[in-house]
């Protein structure tokens, strides 16, 4: 058997391509990049982790002094606080149930009917998000008392709920009227009732938007403290209303374990709903109209 | 020279198409107003049991107005559509017994090609195994078992468009509905594709509407073409008698290539005149030598169009363009070229046909 041996794949392949001072010049700015990147968006979070674990931590010392778990003892151990979590993870997914029964046919509305004020409508629901919220949340509370919804669950919901029905009609709607009426058509044609359409073809083709929106009011409900203090004090205290009692009463490592306890749904919530959409079917979708 | 054959063989057709009796499509009256301007006007087609006919029109004539209407997606403003005997203007598009194939094919991206083709039966209720079994079925005639899992983003264009198909055979319909259901294909898989429809269409015997633009697509497939011209249906007969005895000036143009030219044919000479004389280019014959009825003709320009070239002559009564086989000729070339066969127009419609000294 002959070998053959190609001539001009010997050279060719041990040839590298010189530095560049263009390409130094790029690789310099990636890197200046990655470093900005990490001392403004990591250093917090860093130091927000060092932080709560830390126990003495003299002033120019770049680590703490001592390392301890004492502060998440802390916070464990606190009864108050496991109240607030405890409120806080029943408040946010029953305002997205609420947000979400209440937006959803709006949203759908709103992107497949043509209705006298729709655009009004629409706009209007931007306008509630202008003004400054504190102002909204006065006006809401005297009305509270009236009809006695002060700290009340029903008065809380109403509050997170407001805070949500921007995302929950305006990302769905875009997502219904992205469904192509071919689509809906064709479902149709096979002899699919109007409703049945909506559940098999146009509901799942909007199901990422619906989730993007699900997901930034579950964060919305979460996050809300001045309407919540205002509304639910001191009946009723979330996390992040909790949070203002503990940055004045314990020490700030206290209000470092709780940040990142508080962070944590958040960030879990993120990381699912980024596998979901962007590795889902939203991506493969978007070929075929 | 030699004489060049009509460019567009028309198929035999198998079933010559028999008196509409109960089965199959009828359509009259049809009506429909859209942003104040009358679209289809007063629409009559009636299409057999088992037959094969496009709607053919240029852009913007109603065909997939016509469609809509009969697919149940648009409502008509007058007129009736019956399928097989059965009344079905009144009904919703999940109430008739047609199914569609869209232009784009609307396949739901989010379903496998299976759960696609299975949908249709999913809604008739059928059993989880009954539906299996007929997916199977018609996959394999579209001969896509192979991708039954696959979603259809994964799926070429060609085999998208046949899922499409498969979607719409699987409900078995009395009328198949396709819509330029190969305009979104490259030219070969055009061919084989339209091909594979005939093919299936005949096998299973479904009546079936194809709307298109494209006149040889029209031509190679249907048992019948109506030939659509702002919102009417302008001839209504089989690809070979479209292309040899159009009805009007229309469809004369629109099918095939013609030469329009103002007078009248007397023994072979074009005289000035007020009728529209339409000469087939396969219908002027060139010949090297002096030749009877022929006259005298100046070459100006050569069109090469790979199996045959189209030769742009200036005769003395006359310009004329002649399909010719065989050499290539050049612009200036000196020849014979004789009218065999003329149609002549009056208003738009043919009123006379002249076949020269044969
Ligand atoms: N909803 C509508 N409102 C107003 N005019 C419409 C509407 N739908 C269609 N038309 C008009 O009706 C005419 C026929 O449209 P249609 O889509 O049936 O044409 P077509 O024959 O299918 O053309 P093409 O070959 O380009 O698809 C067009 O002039 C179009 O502008
Ligand atoms: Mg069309």
């Amino acid at each position: 058997m002959a070998i053959i041996t190609d001539s001009r794949t010997g050279p060719a392949s041990r040839t590298r391509r010189p530095l560049t001072l263009d390409s130094m010049v790029r690789s310099a700015l990636v890197v200046l990049f990655v470093v900005l990147m990490v001392v403004f968006i990591l250093g917090p979070l860093l130091w927000l982790g060092v932080r709560a674990f830390a126990g003495n931590w003299t002033f120019p010392n770049l680590l703490p002094d001592d390392w301890t778990l004492r502060w998440w003892q802390v916070v464990i151990n606190d009864g108050a606080l496991g109240v607030a979590v405890q409120n806080s993870l029943f408040f946010a997914p029953l305002t997205v149930l609420v947000s979400a029964i209440i937006c959803l046919p709006a949203a759908y509305a709103f992107a497949r009917f043509d209705f006298p004020g729709r655009r009004f409508f629409l706009i209007s629901l931007f306008a509630t998000n202008a003004f400054p919220k504190m102002g909204l949340f006065v006006t809401l509370a005297a009305l509270f008392y009236a009809l006695n919804l002060m700290n009340t669950v029903l008065g809380i919901l109403v509050v997170h709920v407001l805070g949500t029905v921007v995302f929950m009609t305006w990302i769905p709607a875009a997502a219904f009227a992205a469904v192509p009426r071919n689509l809906e058509e064709a479902a149709r044609d096979a002899g699919a009732s109007k409703l049945r359409v909506f559940a098999s073809v146009t509901l799942p083709m909007a199901l990422p938007g619906i989730i993007v929106a699900a997901v930034m009011s579950f964060l919305a409900s979460f996050d809300e403290a001045q309407g919540t203090y205002l509304v639910g004090a001191p009946a009723f205290m979330t996390m992040p209303t909790q949070m203002y009692s503990l940055v004045l009463n314990y020490p700030t490592q206290v209000a470092a374990v709780f940040s990142i306890l508080l962070a944590i749904p958040s960030v879990a919530l993120m990381l699912a709903a980024h596998k979901h959409i962007l590795g889902g079917q939203l991506a493969e979708g978007f070929q075929i109209k | 020279m030699t004489i060049h054959e009509p460019l567009t063989e028309p198929p035999a057709s198998t079933t010559e198409p028999g008196a509409a009796a109960g089965g199959g499509l009828t359509i009259r009256g049809l009506h429909k107003i859209l942003g104040g301007r009358t679209i289809i006007d007063n629409l009559d087609l009636s299409v057999n049991e088992g037959e094969l006919v496009s709607l053919l029109g240029p852009s913007g004539c109603g065909k997939t107005t016509t469609l809509r209407m009969i697919a149940g997606f648009l409502e008509p403003d007058a007129g009736s559509i019956e399928v097989e005997g059965q009344e079905v203007s009144h009904l919703g598009a999940e109430n008739r017994p047609s199914a569609m194939v869209f232009q784009n094919y609307a396949l739901w991206p989010h379903m496998t090609v299976a759960k696609n083709i299975g949908f249709p039966l999913k809604l008739r209720k059928m059993s989880k195994a009954e539906i299996n079994d007929r997916v199977e079925t018609v996959l394999e005639l579209v001969s896509l078992l192979h991708h039954k899992d696959s979603k259809p983003a994964r799926i070429s264009g060609g085999e998208q468009q046949r899922v499409a198909l498969a979607r719409a055979l699987v409900q078995e319909p009395k009328l198949l509905l396709l819509d330029e259901p190969l305009s979104n294909l490259d030219a070969k898989l055009r061919v084989k594709v339209r091909e594979d429809i005939r093919k299936i269409q005949q096998e299973l015997g479904i009546t079936t509407v194809i709307v298109t633009h494209d006149q040889e697509e029209a031509m190679s497939m249907s048992d019948r073409i109506a030939v659509m011209n702002a919102g009417r249906i302008e001839q209504y007969s089989t690809p070979e008698a479209l292309y040899a005895r159009p009805e009007t000036e229309f469809v004369a143009t629109f099918i095939g290539s013609m030469n329009r030219v103002e007078g009248s044919l007397n023994n072979g000479l074009i005289s000035a005149g007020g009728d529209i004389l339409g000469i087939r280019p396969e219908d002027v014959i060139l010949h090297d030598v002096p030749f009877d009825g022929a006259l005298p003709a100046t070459v100006e320009r050569v069109v090469p169009r790979g199996h045959f070239q189209e030769v742009y002559l200036r005769r003395a009564d006359a310009q004329l363009r002649s399909f010719v086989t065989g050499e290539l000729m050049q612009p200036g070339q000196q020849t014979y070229a004789e009218i065999r066969k003329a149609m002549t127009f009056r208003d738009g419609r043919l009123v006379a046909e002249s076949g020269a000294a044969r």
